[in-house]
């Protein structure tokens, strides 16, 4: 998988109350209704800044707190391509997975806002063009890659009618 | 080589032996989702192609973030998850009920030695009661419900060892606190927390849930605590199933031991915005409050309430405070009532609102205004998190709140516990 689009830099710790408030993700299944709020409390403008394919660029622990489905699921439906960040809050992470939203670990002080990046997942690798450098990507671990490449969770479970990891 | 608890229950659970780092399939004992994530998880089941519930005994929806419904979109998820829970056959904890995590321990279903998931980060929980519970999301949600089995990577663990006597007016919530801003909000990602040492086997029953409530604000998978006779004693008022206690081998591998002499710690808040910006209250004793919260599933059990009543026993809350009381379960709320004790809070001058997750996620039931300030017992204090992201939420123990509501002003509850 590659996209490309431009990085949105956002800082340490963002929680899932700031990606999409609790305000908003009781009342509606409407994801694309979700996705016009998403990173609303750090960034009113957001939504409108993005470029379908762009990424959001955190610090560490990005998804922490509570375990909303709908956060991964907002930032899918704004069009952003992929979450790049040092670190993942563990329910956020998983739920991007199963959800389909790429996840990268990697070294983001390399990146600044509004930087033009290539984000290569099976090479592992990311590509700043703006400053012509690469940089790493933290491998996902295996049973990832497989609901991954599977489409997800409900795609998986479709498929095998479980958890088939073997 | 020795195990930790979650090493070992996830052992019980997959059916061969569980070391740290590992992925494993491992059977659930008990599935629960609340109103923010079942319908997702509702949708999910159905992409799925789920049939039927790997164990409708096993299964329960609870309607507590945002009950009674505020409007009409709640409402329709409220309705879908009523008609899946019937057409299922399982179990509904609706409207007035209470808190989920109040609920589970108060079922009788989850014990020593159980493997529970929720969606809801804060099933960690159940960890007070020697069990491995964590928190997931709708999609993983729905998988347990078709499958009872999830995925885990097995955890590495962070013992925390707390010594000494927690002073008169500093509490469970006081430590956890203390301990979030030492080891921050993301010290324990990916790994177990076990909370053990003499402070903890002094505390109640009730004040353990409150430290192991709040494992995920450092990131953590789970809070496990050990079984004692106080487990067994709070569990037999609500089952006569056996269940055994799970205890870490003596050489049992930990990630970090971390040592704390609890003796001479104060009582603590959590500034806004991060639960991990902690400091003693002492720094910001004086400062005006708006808003006082008791309740939700880290303090809305009776011995808060007790404590709370307590201080505010015969007094008036100053009249700039709006203090807003939600009882953590029904089962909370009747004890409460029986003991004098909700008497005692109304006539201070408190709103009692239903048995729930009440104002701590924004929903209704007290949005606070721009530019106010909030003392809180709840587990969160994120901008927005009370629904306005111009109000600042400020964390700490129900003495603390009910002083604080009393004076106007947050106050050492020590100047009212004798």
């Amino acid at each position: 998988m590659e996209f490309s689009g431009k990085a949105h830099k956002f800082g340490n710790d963002v929680n899932t109350d700031y990606i999409i408030s609790g305000k908003y993700k009781f009342k509606t299944l409407d994801m694309k209704e979700l996705a016009r709020h998403v990173m609303e409390d750090l960034d009113p403008d957001f939504y409108e800044k993005v470029t379908a394919g762009d990424f959001i660029v955190g610090g560490a622990n990005f998804g922490c707190g509570s375990s909303r489905e709908q956060a991964p699921l907002a930032i899918k439906y704004a069009d952003v391509g992929a979450v790049l960040a040092k670190s993942f809050a563990r329910i956020f992470y998983r739920n991007a997975i199963n959800t389909g939203l790429p996840v990268v670990e990697c070294d983001t002080d390399l990146i600044d806002q509004g930087d033009e990046l290539k984000v290569d997942l099976s090479a592992g690798v990311i590509e700043n063009k703006t400053k012509g450098t690469n940089i790493p990507i933290k491998p996902l671990p295996g049973v990832m890659i497989k609901i991954l490449n599977d489409g997800g969770l409900a795609a998986h479970f479709r498929k095998y009618r479980g958890f088939n990891f073997d | 080589m020795g195990q930790t608890i979650i090493e070992k229950i996830l052992t019980k659970h997959c059916g061969h032996e569980a070391r740290a780092n590992e992925i494993v399939v491992a059977q659930v004992d008990y599935v629960m989702g609340q109103d923010g994530t079942s319908p997702l998880a509702i949708n999910a089941f159905h992409e799925m192609d789920g049939q039927s519930i790997f164990d409708s005994s096993k299964v329960a929806f609870v309607i507590d973030h945002s009950a009674p419904s505020p409007n009409e979109g709640v409402s329709a998820l409220h309705k879908l998850m009523r008609e899946f829970s019937q057409e299922k056959g399982f179990h509904l904890y609706d409207i007035g009920e209470g808190v989920c995590h109040q609920l589970i321990p108060e079922s009788g279903e989850v014990g020593p030695g159980s493997l529970v998931i929720g969606a809801d980060s804060h099933t960690c929980t159940y960890g007070a009661l020697n069990a491995f519970s964590t928190g997931v999301g709708s999609t993983d949600l729905a998988g347990g419900l078709i499958s009872g089995k999830m995925w885990f990577k097995v955890p590495e663990t962070i013992k925390f060892v707390c010594d000494g006597t927690l002073p008169p007016g500093v509490f469970s919530k006081d430590l956890i606190l203390y301990l979030i801003g030492d080891v921050t909000a993301d010290g324990a990602t990916y790994m177990a927390a076990e909370y053990t040492g003499e402070a903890i086997t002094a505390m109640s029953q009730e004040a353990r849930f409150t430290i192991a409530n709040m494992a995920v604000e450092m990131g953590a998978k789970a809070g496990l605590m050990d079984a004692d006779e106080k487990t067994f004693d709070w569990l037999c008022r609500f089952t006569d199933r056996k269940f055994t206690p799970v205890t870490a081998d003596a050489d049992a591998v930990y990630a970090q031991v971390r040592e704390y002499d609890v003796s001479k710690l104060e009582p603590q808040v959590a500034k806004p915005h991060q639960v991990d910006n902690v400091a003693p209250l002492s720094e910001i004793a004086g400062k005006p409050v708006q808003q006082a919260v008791l309740g939700t599933c880290t303090n809305g059990r009776l011995e808060d309430l007790r404590i709370a009543a307590g201080i505010l026993n015969g007094r008036k809350i100053h009249p700039g405070v709006r203090f807003i009381v939600a009882p953590a379960s029904r089962q909370v709320l009747l004890d409460a009532m029986a003991e004098g004790i909700i008497q005692t809070l109304v006539e201070a001058g408190a709103a009692l609102v239903t048995a729930g997750c009440g104002p701590c996620v924004g929903t209704h039931n007290g949005i606070p205004s721009d530019g106010e300030t909030v003392i809180s017992t709840a587990n969160r204090n994120f901008k927005g998190r009370m629904g306005n992201s111009k109000a600042e939420i400020y964390l700490a123990s129900p003495a603390t709140v009910a002083a604080s509501a009393l004076t106007g002003e947050f106050t050492d509850p020590r100047e009212f516990i004798k």
